[in-house]
């Protein structure tokens, strides 16, 4: 059971709360694989998502989630919508709260979006991503696929490479790990290190060769060339030859060690084309977990108590 | 919470054994082959039932059927009542159900709501050739046109009393005990 009313972040989650979700992953993940993919448990439900920023795989498998759940899933485009007339976050949100949505699905670029808005609704909020802050659905489904395919997360050394300061899947990935005891190693320029990572528990690298050495899975993040105005990098080139993940970098990892990327990727930046073809890199398996685990997290917000139950 | 008192115990570990040994003769006298059947166990106490009515079948006709493991609760008509949330747990059917002979099996048939939820989770999997339910209590209080195919033992009750049917794989013992509630019905 989710015990607060949103999902905001991993970093205000119990590992109880976690551990459930991702127990309830498992069996969601044998619905995606069957001939019929849907179960009738979310009949009658109805939630939207709600995304002012870009999205392809967070927005497709939230709604396909709530598909194979049977629970109703409206997509609001914001590009066409009375957002674009002025009217406010809460008001857009409201207008659909009593049109019977009970659940928001929310994207943001601001971060403590989510919040401001789960504070004025009786909807329950999922944050799909808030600015900087945190895409807590994004670090479940990573730590659901390093848990299947390395075991306890208690007992491995996960190296997040790439650009951590607006990363929002670093922060989620960061804060879920830890609570679990995962040695999490953090690398990056030293212009994209934020201030405040060393508080967090995790090991700071500037020598990408070092972080990996040994490591049982490599994040790579997706180098947010959105965010990069401000003369961060020299430029992409340079980023790939001394921060991009190569065939040989990968041979600096354990033997049986895993590589993730969250998407989109930018082939020849941050990761190059022939490690997404390595056997062990599992780029496309987080894509049918994150649907799994979103089942699984719809299920436990959706599918018991309503909103209105919880304070 | 109701409390509930132990009342009496109406069958031990050999009028199971023996129920399950005559349900064995049953199902191959009423499908004269069992060569397409698959044994599916309902999460909890179906689950070792299952296993037990497998082995008593090989033990007897020397025919093995192959067996799966139901859970339920997303095909459940009171998740919104429920207090506490259930935890999902893995659906198993090794061979699939499409045009199977499936042979459900739980412990105690009472409302009829479980085998309803386990008969639209199985043929949401695929079309069975048929399906037959078998029970170790059959307690009466239907609130759906279900019945069972193979009881255990039919045992005529009152909605105040509740039937536990205890398993030596989970409870350490075998044995199917009555009980009755010691509050007064709300």
């Amino acid at each position: 059971m989710i015990k607060e009313k949103d999902l905001l972040g991993l970093r205000n989650i119990s590992t109880d709360e976690i551990d459930e979700i991702l127990r309830n992953a498992v069996p969601m993940k044998d619905i995606i694989m069957r001939d019929i993919k849907k179960v009738p448990t979310l009949r009658g439900k109805s939630m939207a998502t709600l995304f002012f920023e870009n999205s392809t795989r967070t927005k497709s498998s939230f709604e396909i989630a709530a598909k194979y759940l049977s629970a109703d899933c409206t997509n609001l485009a914001v590009s066409t919508s009375s957002v674009q007339k002025g009217e406010t976050l809460i008001d857009t949100a409201i207008t659909l709260e009593v049109m019977g949505i009970e659940l928001f699905v929310m994207r943001h670029g601001a971060s403590g979006a989510p919040h401001f808005l789960g504070r004025n609704t009786k909807a329950r909020i999922i944050n799909a991503g808030d600015g900087m802050n945190e895409h807590p659905t994004q670090g479940l489904l990573d730590m659901y696929t390093m848990k299947d395919k390395k075991g306890d997360l208690g007992n491995l050394t996960v190296t997040i490479l790439g650009d951590v300061a607006h990363s929002r899947v670093a922060r989620s990935n960061i804060w879920g790990l830890v609570k679990y005891g995962t040695k999490v190693r953090v690398v990056a320029p030293e212009t994209l290190i934020p201030v405040e990572l060393q508080r967090m528990g995790v090991e700071v690298y500037t020598d990408v060769d070092k972080a990996l050495k040994g490591a049982d899975v490599v994040n790579v993040l997706r180098l947010q060339k959105e965010r990069q105005s401000s003369g961060l990098l020299p430029s992409l080139v340079e980023y790939n030859k001394f921060w991009g993940l190569t065939s040989k970098r990968v041979e600096l990892l354990k033997d049986d060690a895993i590589i993730m990327h969250p998407g989109p990727m930018n082939r020849g930046v941050e990761i190059m084309p022939d490690v997404y073809e390595h056997p062990r890199c599992v780029v496309d398996e987080q894509v049918t977990n994150g649907v799994a685990v979103r089942m699984a997290l719809l299920f436990m917000m959706l599918g018991g108590k309503s909103g209105d139950d919880i304070n | 919470m109701k409390k509930f008192i132990d009342k009496a115990v109406i069958m031990d570990e050999d009028q199971m054994d023996r129920a399950l040994k005559r349900i064995a003769h049953e199902l191959l006298e009423k499908n004269k082959t069992l060569d397409n059947a698959v044994i599916l166990g309902i999460r909890t106490r179906g689950v070792p039932l299952a296993e037990r009515l497998k082995k008593t079948i090989e033990e007897i006709h020397g025919i093995v059927v192959p067996i799966g493991v139901l859970d339920i609760n997303l095909y459940r008509d009171d998740l919104t009542s429920l207090t506490e949330q259930p935890v999902i747990h893995q659906t198993v059917i090794p061979v699939g159900v499409k045009g199977k002979k499936i042979i459900l099996v739980d412990d105690v048939l009472y409302t009829g709501r479980t085998i309803r939820a386990a008969l639209d989770s199985i043929i949401d999997m695929g079309r069975p050739e048929l399906i037959q339910l078998v029970v170790m209590v059959d307690r009466g209080h239907r609130e759906l046109p279900i019945r069972a195919d193979f009881v255990g033992k039919n045992v005529p009750t009152s909605k105040r009393e509740k039937i536990d049917v205890l398993l030596k794989e989970i409870d350490g013992v075998d044995k199917v005990i009555i009980k009755e509630s010691i509050e007064e019905d709300e």
